[in-house]
């Protein structure tokens, strides 16, 4: 009997992998349901559940809240999103993110002076350098 | 007795400041161990999505993405600096400003300008002293970050590059060598160097839903995603392992200082007793 290896990974961590007789996602234009040999196929998915068929007849299921899924004739991979994702959404995070950046850099000067940059890190190095060397001495 | 009490008291807080040290040893070294974890178990995905792009990119060698297409003239960089949000962790962040300030200043004598998005509140803090554009910050992540917090940051930095705005984006973070050593390491993450791999010499294609740019498009923001994420991991458990060695060094020190405080106590105390006999002695041979 033919099988279907199956990995299901987020960004952050595996969330499945192994082999089954039969796969159903969520794709953007509708279920599909996928058998082992089925044709190459990249596909958007909608936030639902993943079903795995395995080959004792059980299934499993796991929530994804989009992503992707990529079918080649025997392995199928469910690239999850980890985070509900919306353009707007998306949107508002980078916002955000703006908002942050101008509210504490505000009023500062495009122009990095590498000279002082370079001063405070020699300062900073120094003082380790010389605890260093008082350890050194302690010891000996 | 005199200053025997001030010396135990002495005594006393430095125990105090080393069993502080010791418990921030420990607690960073279970904490670098859980940041590895996350660091493997990040892997998969970025692979998985490498294979997918370097399969569409042998398939369809007519449509270029603009991320994976090397602009010819490059005149603005966009660099994202990944920090720690915490300090009391050695030489981690000032050995990364260092290399961000020589690859920096390196650009600029090329003539690039340089935009920042800045990741972590060491990082906020010393560049808002020096300035510098910055597009874009983020901070305050914890030690556990989700791929969701970093989405805004991150985008900022993509649509930069699609408003050509910069023309490369850079990431610089620190690299988990071992527990001992980390080091600064710049990566390019865009243009995407695509995958070369002699495997691909078949002649088929996906089907794509909707359609081929789409899937592509959705996929290179969720490559450099995972590798924004995977990289800001690697920090953290650099940060730990950083803050390990450092607070290692720390109690260590403080149990120098411990012994070196009882010897001067004993000997104290010894002066004291001697001194009290004599006086004793020569107070009876007074009588």
């Amino acid at each position: 009997m033919a099988h279907l290896h199956v990995d299901i990974v987020s960004a952050e961590h595996e969330i499945f992998s192994g082999e089954a007789v039969m796969v159903f996602a969520p794709a953007s234009q509708g279920e599909v349901g996928i058998a082992p040999g089925h044709t190459p196929l990249v596909t958007q998915l909608a936030p639902g559940e993943v079903r795995v068929q395995l080959e004792s007849g059980e299934e499993q299921g796991f929530y994804v809240s989009g992503g992707m899924l990529e079918v080649q004739p025997h392995v199928v991979t469910v690239l999850s999103d980890s985070a509900e994702r919306a353009e707007d959404l998306d949107e508002a995070a980078a916002l955000k993110a703006r908002e942050e950046a101008e509210r504490v850099f505000h009023d500062k000067d495009a122009k990095i002076e590498y000279a002082t940059a370079r001063a405070q890190l020699a300062e900073a190095a120094a003082q380790l350098q010389a605890i260093q060397r008082l350890r050194k001495r302690a010891k000996r | 007795m005199a200053g025997a009490k001030e010396i135990r008291s002495k005594i006393s807080s430095v125990k105090n400041t080393q069993k502080i040290t010791k418990a921030m040893e420990m607690v960073a070294a279970s904490k670098m161990r859980k940041a590895q974890d996350r660091m493997k178990a990040a892997r998969p995905y970025a692979d998985k999505i490498r294979n997918v792009i370097a399969h569409l990119g042998h398939a369809n060698p007519e449509y270029h993405h603009p991320f994976l297409t090397p602009r010819a003239e490059v005149k603005s960089i966009g660099l994202i600096i990944v920090s720690t949000d915490r300090g009391l962790c050695g030489g981690l962040n000032s050995n990364l400003f260092r290399e961000t300030l020589r690859r920096m200043q390196a650009w600029e004598e090329e003539g690039k300008e340089i935009k920042l998005c800045i990741i972590g509140s060491k990082a906020a803090g010393f560049f808002g002293r020096l300035g510098g554009e910055v597009l874009g910050q983020l901070t305050g992540m914890g030690d556990t970050p989700g791929v969701d917090e970093l989405i805004g940051t991150v985008k900022i930095m993509l649509d930069a590059y699609i408003k050509g705005e910069i023309d490369e984006l850079y990431i610089v973070s620190n690299d988990f060598v071992n527990s001992m050593t980390q080091s600064p390491v710049v990566e390019e993450l865009i243009p995407v160097e695509p995958e070369q791999q002699d495997e691909y010499k078949h002649h088929w294609d996906y089907i794509y839903e909707p359609d081929a740019q789409e899937v592509l498009d959705v996929l290179l923001e969720r490559y450099i995603e995972s590798l924004v994420y995977q990289r800001v991991v690697e920090n953290i458990a650099s940060e730990q392992a950083a803050r390990m060695v450092a607070m290692k060094s720390a109690s260590d020190n403080a149990g120098q200082l411990i012994d070196e405080l009882q010897l001067i106590y004993n000997k104290a105390r010894q002066a004291a007793i001697t001194q009290e006999l004599s006086e004793i002695v020569s107070g009876a041979a007074a009588v």
